[in-house]
């Protein structure tokens, strides 16, 4: 296998390990710079398919990350925390070991879905989209276990990560009009999350989504109430 | 082309026009007016595309599917203009939304409407892709724009939950087009070009096509809102205001749906020869068959008017999705009918109970009384409306439900009891909320207010006239959108 795959691949597995440190992170601006780090290993991995393929458009891709994931929004965040005086709030997980056990079973899966990609092509791809598939999953995992609104929009963002990973690694990313449509959106989606944020800290005086959900709960049971 | 630009670019360019300006009075005429230049431009376009074929292009591509439901996104986007210009005037003379939020909200409107024609004109699944995601960014601030904590509830599970699905529709794209990369000559130039994939569909990888329409389906399904990916929808439609609501139900579900059926179209051609050939034809059926009886079940017992109506989009859009799994000439046509008339009848159900819930100042159904005595317009609107949308002869809904039941009759003839079941439940839960709203003894110190019922007569009348006489215009256009989904004629 030459160099530069197995550079990616190992560059790959390091981003899937930066989705499980974000899973079990329980410090915001730990877990905000864990972020930037996966960022940084995918733009990474995007450079470097570059290189191996010759792809001129890669590089761009790579830089769009780079500015975006890496710079832009964990700055963004690390603002909206201290403006919010989050900093030194943590956001313990309720069962540690039962979510990082099906973080494992998340992973044996994508192996498994990938696994008609692997019949199809037989380079060092189907790793890489089994692992690309693993962070897509272990983000929506995270936006599932933490209560924390800005824990939520960071699983929110590892799973793009992990999409732009699983596009850089099974097609040499998409065709960049398509990139830049997809950057846009997650800036906007970005800049909204900070509205939002403001929102929410206005109308309960937190970010746990738990309260959020209990306000709206006299709606529902009024909704499955008798009928007069 | 020039008509293309027109459609499509005439919201984009409001919603830019929009967000500058400062008047509130002028805002709701520049709204209404641009959405009457959209919709000119989408008949001529309908015009141009029946008499010639597909118009075609350097990524865009509209043919006799897109085209149908491009006019009628631009129809009901002028509609429910009509209604929300003196609607949003009066929920800001009632303090609910300030000067700020009213200029985002006419702006937003032009946004959604562009990301919505720019989904049905593209000819690239990743900027469809761009375009659907770009729709929950202009809406989601929308639904929260009362402020009130159940209303950043609703918008934060709306933005959360579809953000996770659009996600998988994502990656489904990116497996899609990893799929093209070994058919294609060029995947770098068209890869993602539907019309380019369609052409050499039989080439692609079958086992890596089911893997990418699982996502794709999971993905848009969530923005359709088939259970169990529903939960953010009653949310969404009853916190938001209510223009929103017509649209989100009359065109969000609608395209997000023709997303899901370009998908199909891709899928039933690769897996043709393979062991699995009708894999997307079940899926959906599964799919749209669960979400019409879960919906069909939950109407019962609503307490908020809002959420009742939008429990019965999830049914009907579940009866249209199980309508494309069937799949054949019938069940398509009943299909794409069934869009049609269902987007009329919703968006003129909703506009009535934005007129309703301003009667009786409360989206509660148990205050909601007497509406055909204090404004028989209303009242009438709402039952006439509600007729409709149960599938009463002589409406539209009636047909094409019809027509759906006879083709599930010949391929799948067990399968017509559940569907018959669920029509019958849905019918009940419907009728017993509405039948006191409408007749039931008007609370005293409730008067009638300003309401301008022309665009729900318009849809009305539509279906009315879809029930009763189908023109032959229209007959021949579904047909054609028909046999470019499945390959025959129906007529």
């Amino acid at each position: 296998m030459p160099l530069l795959d197995q550079a990616v691949l190992v560059l790959a597995a390091m981003a899937l390990f930066t989705a499980f440190a974000l899973l079990a992170q329980t410090r915001l601006t730990a877990a905000i710079n864990t972020f930037a780090w996966q960022g940084a290993l995918v733009a990474a991995v995007a450079a470097l398919t570059g290189r191996a393929s010759g792809d001129a458009h890669l590089y761009v891709s790579a830089l769009i990350t780079l500015t975006l994931k890496v710079a832009l929004i964990p700055w963004m965040l690390h603002r909206l925390v201290r403006r919010l005086s989050l900093e030194r709030q943590a956001d313990p997980l309720q069962h540690p070991a039962l979510t990082l056990l099906a973080g494992a079973g998340i992973v044996v899966f994508s192996d498994w879905v990938a696994a008609p990609v692997a019949h199809f092509d037989a380079s060092a791809t189907r790793n890489v989209i089994a692992i690309s598939l693993a962070i897509v999953l272990l983000g929506m995992l995270m936006m599932v276990v933490r209560r924390q609104a800005v824990a939520q929009v960071l699983g929110f963002m590892a799973m793009e990560n992990g999409l732009f990973l699983a596009a850089v690694a099974s097609t040499h990313g998409m065709p960049l009009v398509v990139e830049l449509g997809v950057a846009f959106d997650v800036l906007v989606a970005m800049v909204l999350f900070g509205v939002f944020f403001l929102q929410i800290k206005n109308s309960i005086d937190s970010l746990d989504i738990d309260r959020l959900s209990q306000l709206a709960e006299p709606v529902e049971d009024d909704e499955r109430g008798d009928a007069p | 082309m020039i008509a293309l630009l027109l459609t499509v670019f005439t919201p984009l360019a409001g919603m830019l026009l929009l967000g500058a300006l400062r008047s509130a009075r002028v805002a709701g005429w520049l709204n209404l007016a641009l959405c009457a230049l959209s919709l000119a431009g989408a008949l001529w376009l309908a015009a141009d595309v029946l008499a010639h074929g597909a118009v075609a292009g350097d990524s865009f591509r509209v043919d006799a599917l897109s085209v149908y439901l491009v006019v009628l996104t631009a129809l009901v986007g002028l509609t429910t203009a009509i209604f929300s210009r003196p609607y949003m005037r009066y929920v800001h003379e009632e303090k609910r939304v300030s000067r700020g939020g009213l200029r985002l909200y006419h702006s937003m409107y032009q946004g959604f409407l562009f990301t919505m024609l720019l989904a049905l004109t593209t000819d690239n699944l990743g900027i469809l892709w761009v375009a659907i995601e770009g729709a929950t960014l202009a809406t989601v601030l929308l639904v929260s724009l009362y402020r009130t904590p159940a209303a950043i509830e609703a918008a934060w599970k709306y933005f959360i939950l579809c953000g996770v699905g659009i996600a998988q529709a994502l990656f489904g794209t990116v497996t899609l087009y990893f799929a093209a990369q070994h058919a294609l000559a060029d995947p770098a130039a068209n890869g993602l070009s539907w019309s380019a994939l369609y052409a050499v569909a039989p080439h692609l990888e079958p086992r890596v096509m089911s893997v990418a329409f699982v996502f794709l389906l999971v993905g848009y399904g969530t923005k359709v809102g088939l259970v169990p990916m529903h939960s953010w929808l009653p949310d969404a439609h009853s916190e938001g205001p209510t223009p929103m609501s017509a649209v989100l139900s009359g065109l969000l579900l609608n395209v997000a749906l023709y997303a899901v059926v370009r998908m199909k179209m891709l899928t039933d051609a690769a897996l043709a020869r393979s062991a699995t050939p009708d894999l997307a034809g079940h899926l959906l059926m599964g799919f749209g068959l669960v979400s019409f009886l879960v919906a069909a079940i939950s109407l019962q017992r609503r307490r908020d008017i809002k959420r009742l109506f939008s429990y019965s989009s999830i049914e009907h859009m579940g009866l249209m999705t199980f309508g494309f799994g069937v799949g054949g000439p019938l069940a398509t046509f009943a299909a794409l009918l069934h869009m049609l008339v269902h987007a009329l009848t919703k968006s003129a159900i909703f506009i009535t109970v934005g007129h309703a819930t301003h009667i009786s100042r409360t989206q509660r159904i148990d205050r909601i009384r007497g509406l055909i005595r204090t404004q028989p317009a209303v009242g009438w609107g709402l039952l006439i409306g509600v007729a409709a949308i149960a599938g009463f002869p002589p409406f539209g809904i009636f047909t094409s439900e019809f027509l759906l039941l006879s083709a599930t009759m010949q391929a799948w003839p067990w399968l017509t009891l559940p569907l018959m079941i669920g029509l019958v439940v849905a019918f009940a839960g419907l009728f017993r909320a509405v039948q006191p709203m409408v007749f039931g003894a008007a609370p005293p110190g409730q008067y009638p207010v300003r309401a301008n019922m022309l665009p729900v007569i318009l849809q009305l009348a539509l279906v009315l006239l879809l029930g009763i006489a189908l023109p032959g215009l229209l007959a021949h256009w579904l047909d054609q959108a028909t046999q470019l989904i499945t390959g025959r004629h129906l007529l």
